[in-house]
């Protein structure tokens, strides 16, 4: 036995699944037919998503989240997720950091919210010592009483999954598209949005970020490369729930549902073209 | 009829009471987690009260209170077929989702539409305001595979105490 095997001995197995670029609505797929289908643990790690796109929680309601008719105008694709919380933007810039895991993968973990969240922080705390002020507050990640990640969860009688998209890099402009919530967290104290986060990159590198993030998880877990059938072969019978918002949805007038029918099947062409299958890194 | 304590120190300890249902459903002190007599529950933390051709169901104080503030419920219609220990529903708090599941199989025949604008009903009154779906059993036989409240406590106090 190595001296790895050794110190594996006894941690649980996770799949680490490494992707770059995969459009967001596909991720969000992926994660849920995984955290209803499969009976492993994974680590996905999405390195950036292709064109700007929000992404509102499981009850999110466009009108009130979304300037709505900036987003109908430049055609920015509104997804509704399974998972609960609030609503972003993310691009490019974005690095997307996924656990799936059975409820009893880590030991003393309670599968409710807060513990989940409290167990996720530390994995990132390792990563920030000596570098800058992290921490969870009111169940945002921030530096000092800035936010860099916005982060959801999914519970299920025996699997959980906890995601984050974390603000490497954002355009001010991306930003404008974000009403201010009606539910925000005391410590934002009536800051608009480019006053109340920052960016990753003025902290470190997307590398060191990622691989800190890799050397923290594998002190709960033993890491292995995913079994590639296990990706190319869904269940037939799931049917992912997050899904592309409709112009109607979005609150285009109904007055102009004859037009409405013409603009919604281009808008869904357009929008449809843009996330394209992607392969697995 | 006066409210009866479960007087175990674990069960002080880990903040659980039980009570007669026909009291008021209102805990001691707001430490404690209540839990109803005449109920039945799931080891996924769901009750179901068995009252003639109808069954309702919800989720236990004790759920209510690790889950944290509800913001949304998304229920079944009525109609819909609902199997012991499978999902019908989820609930939001806390940025995460949160399946529900059936503690018995059957017919939805009603929903609670009051938590569709008042979701919090859930955390107030879990066992009474905060009822989710009644349902028609298939199989009453089921109940029997589910815990008494005493049995209940005692699963909490044991999950507590293993995290």
């Amino acid at each position: 036995m190595t001296a790895s095997q050794a110190r594996n001995a006894g941690l649980p197995i996770i799949n680490l699944l490494r992707l770059k670029g995969m459009p967001i609505l596909q991720q969000l797929h992926l994660e849920e037919r995984l955290l209803r289908t499969s009976s492993e643990n994974w680590c996905i790690i999405n390195d950036g998503t292709t064109r700007p796109t929000i992404v509102m929680g499981v009850s999110g309601k466009a009108k009130e989240l979304l300037e709505t008719d900036a987003v109908l105008r430049d055609e920015i694709p509104v997804i509704r997720r399974f998972t609960g919380g609030g609503t972003v933007i993310v691009d490019q810039g974005t690095i997307f950091i996924t656990f799936i895991c059975n409820k009893d993968a880590i030991s003393g973990l309670q599968s409710y919210p807060r513990p989940i969240m409290s167990w996720s922080s530390l994995i990132y705390k390792n990563i920030f010592q000596g570098i800058g002020e992290f921490s969870l507050r009111e169940n945002d990640y921030v530096i000092g009483n800035h936010k860099f990640g916005g982060n959801a969860q999914s519970i299920t009688k025996n699997r959980w999954v906890h995601h984050t998209s974390f603000l490497w890099d954002y355009e001010v402009s991306n930003m404008g598209y974000l009403k201010m919530p009606t539910r925000v967290p005391e410590y934002r104290q009536a800051r608009n949005h480019v006053e109340f986060i920052c960016r990753l990159k003025e902290y470190m590198s997307r590398s060191v970020f990622i691989d800190g993030t890799m050397d923290a998880v594998a002190a709960y877990f033993a890491l292995r490369s995913p079994d590639v059938d296990d990706m190319q072969n869904p269940s037939s019978q799931f049917e992912p729930s997050s899904r592309i918002l409709t112009r109607q949805e979005l609150g285009e007038e109904a007055s102009m549902e004859l037009v409405g029918t013409v603009s919604q099947t281009s808008y869904m062409a357009a929008i449809s073209s843009t996330f394209p299958t992607s392969k697995v890194a | 009829m006066a409210l009866r304590m479960w007087a175990s120190s674990t069960a002080n300890a880990l903040r659980l009471s039980a009570c007669a249902s026909k009291s008021p459903a209102f805990s001691l002190s707001r430490a404690f987690s209540t839990v109803l007599d005449d109920l039945k529950y799931a080891s996924s933390h769901e009750w179901v009260k068995h009252d003639g051709p109808v069954a309702t169901i919800g989720i236990t104080d004790h759920a209510q209170d690790h889950l944290g503030e509800l913001v949304f419920v998304e229920l079944p219609e009525a109609g819909k077929e609902v199997k012991q220990g499978t999902g019908f529903g989820a609930v939001e708090s806390v940025k995460a989702t949160s399946d529900v599941n059936s503690p018995i199989s059957g017919e939805v025949v009603e929903i609670n539409t009051k938590l569709a604008e008042s979701p919090g009903l859930i955390n107030t009154s879990p066992y009474e305001d905060g009822w989710m779906i009644k349902v028609k059993p298939s199989n009453p036989s089921e109940l029997a595979n589910l815990m008494g409240s005493k049995e209940y406590i005692k699963f909490c106090e044991e999950e507590d105490a293993a995290h």
